[in-house]
C-alpha cells in the first residue's frame, strides 16, 4: 500500500511539474533572470504548492500517518554551513541550465540526451556528496 | 502569459497535494533530491521500495502525458559540458544541503522551517546571480 501511495504521489508531482511548465528550463531561468525578461510563473507554482502542504503540516499535529509508523523526524534545526554551501552549489547548477532534481527526473523520457546526461552527472554528484558533507560537518 | 500563472498555480497545487499526501499517509517528506539521493548513496536503503515507486510515478506519468498530449520541450542547452557541470553541482549541492526545491522549498517553507527558508534564499540567490553573470556579463548561457 505504501508503494502504491508513493507511486501516486510521484505521478501527481510529475503531472504538476509538467502542467506548471517547470520542466521547461527557460521558464525556470526566466524566473531567476531578474535583470532580463522576468517570468513570475515559478512563484505561482511555489505558492500553489506551499498552501496544501501548510494545511497538511497542521493536520499532522496529534496524529500518526494513515498507514502507521511515525512522521519523518524534523531535521536538526541548526542552520550550519552545509546548508549555505550546499544551497549555493545547488543554485549555481540550477541557474546554469534551469534544472533541479524533480523536473530532471520528470522530464527523463522527453528531455533528450542532455536530460539524460544531466541525470547521470547529478547522480554522480550525489554519490560523492556524503564525503563532502562529512568534511564540512 | 496570464494562463502561465494559472497553470503555475494549478500545477503547484498538484505538487503540494502530492507532498501533503506523502506526509499524511506515508509520514514522509517529498523531497526529490533526498528520495533519489537516499537510493544512490544507500542511506535510504530501508525505504527503497517506497522511494523507487515514487520515482517510477514521477517518470511514468509525465511520460504518458507527453505521449498523449504531445511532447513538451525542455529547451535545455546543447552545451553538454555546461550540463555536466550543472548536474554535478546540483547533485552535490542538494545532498550537502540536504534538500532542494521540493524538500526545502515546498516542504520546509510550508512549516516555516528556518533551515528551509535559509536554503531557499541561498539557492535562489545563487541561481539568480549565476544567470546574471553567465547570461548578461559573460554571455555563455
Amino acid at each position: 500500500m505504501r508503494n502504491i501511495v508513493a507511486f501516486v504521489v510521484g505521478g501527481l508531482f510529475g503531472a504538476g511539474l509538467l502542467l506548471s511548465g517547470m520542466t521547461n528550463t527557460q521558464k525556470v531561468q526566466g524566473w531567476l533572470d531578474v535583470f532580463g525578461d522576468w517570468d513570475p510563473t515559478l512563484a505561482f507554482v511555489m505558492g500553489g504548492a506551499i498552501i496544501p502542504m501548510a494545511i497538511a503540516w497542521q493536520l499532522t499535529k496529534g496524529r500518526r500517518p494513515v498507514l502507521g509508523g511515525e512522521f519523518d523526524a524534523a531535521p536538526d534545526p541548526v542552520v550550519d554551513r552545509r546548508i549555505v554551501i550546499g544551497s549555493v552549489m545547488f543554485g549555481i547548477g540550477w541557474g546554469l541550465v534551469g534544472l533541479c532534481p524533480g523536473p530532471a527526473i520528470a522530464s527523463l523520457t522527453f528531455g533528450g540526451i542532455g536530460g539524460v546526461v544531466f541525470m547521470i552527472a547529478m547522480i554522480a554528484g550525489m554519490i560523492v556528496a556524503p564525503k563532502l558533507r562529512d568534511t564540512l560537518a | 502569459m496570464q494562463t502561465d500563472w494559472i497553470m503555475g498555480l494549478i500545477g503547484g497545487g498538484l505538487i503540494g497535494t502530492a507532498a501533503a499526501l506523502f506526509l499524511l499517509v506515508n509520514g514522509r517528506i517529498m523531497g526529490a533530491s533526498g528520495i533519489i539521493g537516499g537510493l544512490v548513496d544507500k542511506s535510504g536503503r530501508h525505504a527503497w521500495q517506497e522511494r523507487s515507486a515514487l520515482i517510477a510515478g514521477l517518470v511514468i506519468v509525465p511520460a504518458l502525458m507527453t505521449m498523449i498530449a504531445g511532447t513538451r520541450p525542455t529547451y535545455l542547452t546543447d552545451n553538454l559540458l555546461l550540463v555536466i557541470i550543472a548536474g554535478l553541482s546540483v547533485g552535490i549541492g542538494t545532498r550537502v544541503a540536504n534538500g532542494c526545491t521540493s524538500g526545502h522549498g515546498v516542504c520546509g517553507i510550508s512549516r516555516l522551517s528556518l533551515r528551509g527558508i535559509v536554503a531557499t534564499v541561498f539557492y535562489i540567490g545563487a541561481g539568480g546571480l549565476t544567470v546574471v553573470v553567465f547570461k548578461h556579463i559573460l554571455g555563455l548561457i
